[in-house]
């Protein structure tokens, strides 16, 4: 798609989502905070799998060791401090995925998927079956974090609607973020060790580093999210570090398009959209979203990101032809 | 210290368990032009891969520079002046023709930078055309000079081109012909496997001829010109 188009589009969407909470009642106004951190964690999966060519099959991980740490933090009676809560949060999620990364970035292909699976299995089985975070019941964050520094607040997270701006303004900058890390040349070495690891090494790349080093700001891009969840829900659950969540979020990222951070956006938006709808028809909800992936893969090559494109196309030819 | 770039002695390397180079040697000095030749399946890429640690040799040594380095990282190896042009080429689809060549630059191991990308346009006016093109949108001649361009943005000591001009229509060929003498002449050694084995000693110093895992010829390319039965038996077809 024509980039000029594709801004005009994102900003578009941008308008959309500042205005939305005036017109939904305020469960919709959840739902959308809901599918825009699962869209923050789906970019930082795509940044593994869509550019670099890592298919994490653990990155749930992630996710859950920052919502974990948002929660331990959380006196009982007391809000955390934002201002170390997020960090904190961010920072426990990399320092998991660079040691997990030390690991995994040794093997390939399926070896990797199947190592990332294991190590996330073995950080949900601490959170699950020792009394650390509350075993399988799970932790309450009593009270979201508070952002008052010297007396001032500039944000009030317990306020849903500022919580919901405050997503938004989340997923403004990680995406910006994204986009310029991928500019750079540093995401110009993933998108070749992509491509082809040897040609890189041929190159005179060490992409061992360079894998670690996208591994690491991928779990911690995910701890954002992650930390933004617990917040969001005042709830955490080894449901969110299980391999259900970690296979969600790989779905959002191929439903969206690989390789694309606005399609792993819109991947979150319709995985949860379908989601609400299939649950409202049938408690059998995942047989229909399996058959929705299976279609999109067989169908939508590049995923929903790529259609308005590929009509586009298909109309230039067809009034060519016609 | 000696003026060998790169040196490989009694080299032993299999795929699973067939046995392909049956102790090899092999040596290129600085500045040294060398041809590599040999029929198809002899080994010869066999040979480029496991010096470069792409494969590890299960016996034998690899030097770089004088040090050992046998089956080391890919990278490290490369780090030391050391640029490889794969057979069938290898650019970046998903990357333009500008940043296929951004990503590669870098100063020579003695910090030579006498291959700049404005060199490089200078050399290839047909990629100067096509800067802003995709990787994958080029024709296979414009890769095949992308690839070689790459490599130049490296500032090597050492060019390890692997079959350059397979497939090429012959315009294209002779083009990269061309390139490959300036190269020579710009004091870059460089290592050249073509089945074109004219176009070869007539370009090399020296010509090494693999057969079935083992050097059955070492020496200058005159030699190898003048020599029909030499030809006729190892390379004929």
């Amino acid at each position: 798609m024509n980039p000029r188009i594709a801004l005009v589009l994102k900003l578009a969407a941008l308008v959309g989502l500042i205005v939305f909470p005036s017109f939904g009642s305020s469960f919709y106004t959840e739902m959308v905070a809901k599918m825009l951190i699962l869209g923050i964690f789906a970019m930082s999966l795509d940044l593994l799998v869509g550019f670099t060519g890592l298919v994490s099959l653990g990155h749930a991980a992630y996710f859950g060791i920052a919502a974990y740490t948002v929660a331990l933090l959380t006196p009982k009676y007391d809000p955390a401090n934002f201002w170390i809560a997020l960090p904190a949060a961010v920072l426990a999620a990399a320092a998991a995925a660079f040691v997990i990364g030390l690991f995994v970035l040794r093997t390939k292909g399926i070896y990797f998927i199947m190592v990332t699976l294991a190590f996330a299995q073995m950080v949900y089985f601490i959170f699950h079956d020792t009394a650390l975070g509350g075993g399988s019941d799970g932790i309450y964050v009593n009270f979201k974090p508070d952002a008052t520094i010297a007396g001032w607040q500039p944000f009030n997270l317990d306020e849903p609607l500022q919580l919901y701006y405050f997503v938004v303004a989340a997923l403004v900058a990680v995406f910006v973020f994204l986009t310029l890390v991928l500019r750079s040349p540093f995401g110009k070495v993933l998108v070749g060790i992509r491509s082809n690891e040897h040609r890189m090494q041929s190159l005179g790349y060490a992409t061992f580093r360079y894998k670690l080093a996208a591994f690491t700001l991928a779990g911690g891009l995910a701890g954002v999210a992650g930390f933004l969840y617990a917040v969001l829900f005042g709830f955490v659950t080894p449901e969110y570090l299980s391999w259900h969540q970690s296979g969600n979020v790989l779905m959002m990222v191929i439903l969206g398009g690989m390789g694309n951070l606005a399609g792993a956006v819109i991947g979150a938006f319709a995985f949860i959209g379908l989601q609400e709808m299939f649950a409202d028809w049938t408690k059998h909800w995942q047989l229909l979203m399996g058959g929705v992936i299976v279609a999109a893969v067989l169908f939508m090559p590049g995923g929903l990101s790529a259609l308005p494109g590929r009509v586009l196309k298909k109309l230039n030819q067809e009034s060519k032809h016609g | 210290m000696s003026n060998v770039l790169l040196e490989a002695r009694e080299l032993h390397t299999y795929y699973g368990s067939s046995h392909i180079l049956h102790g090899v040697d092999f040596c290129i000095h600085k500045g040294e032009t060398l041809g590599l030749m040999g029929r198809n399946g002899m080994g010869k890429t066999t040979l480029i891969r496991s010096m470069l640690g792409l494969v590890k040799p299960r016996h034998g040594t690899v030097s770089v520079r004088g040090d050992v380095m046998t089956g080391g990282p890919t990278h490290r190896i490369a780090r030391q002046g050391i640029a490889y042009v794969p057979e069938g080429r290898g650019i970046f689809p998903n990357l333009s023709v500008r940043e296929n060549l951004q990503m590669a630059a870098r100063a020579g191991v003695d910090g030579q930078r006498d291959w700049t990308f404005e060199r490089v346009m200078q050399t290839f006016p047909r990629l100067a055309e096509r800067i802003n093109n995709g990787g994958g949108q080029l024709s296979g001649g414009e890769q095949q000079m992308l690839t070689i361009g790459r490599a130049l943005m490296t500032n090597p000591d050492l060019l390890i081109l692997d079959e350059a001009t397979e497939g090429l229509a012959p315009l294209i060929v002779r083009e990269i012909w061309r390139v490959i003498r300036e190269i020579r002449d710009s004091g870059i050694a460089t290592v050249i496997v073509d089945k074109n084995h004219a176009a070869v000693t007539s370009i090399t110093d020296r010509s090494m001829i693999v057969v079935k895992g083992q050097v059955v010829f070492d020496g200058a390319s005159t030699e190898v010109r003048n020599n029909p039965e030499l030809i006729q038996k190892h390379l004929g077809v």
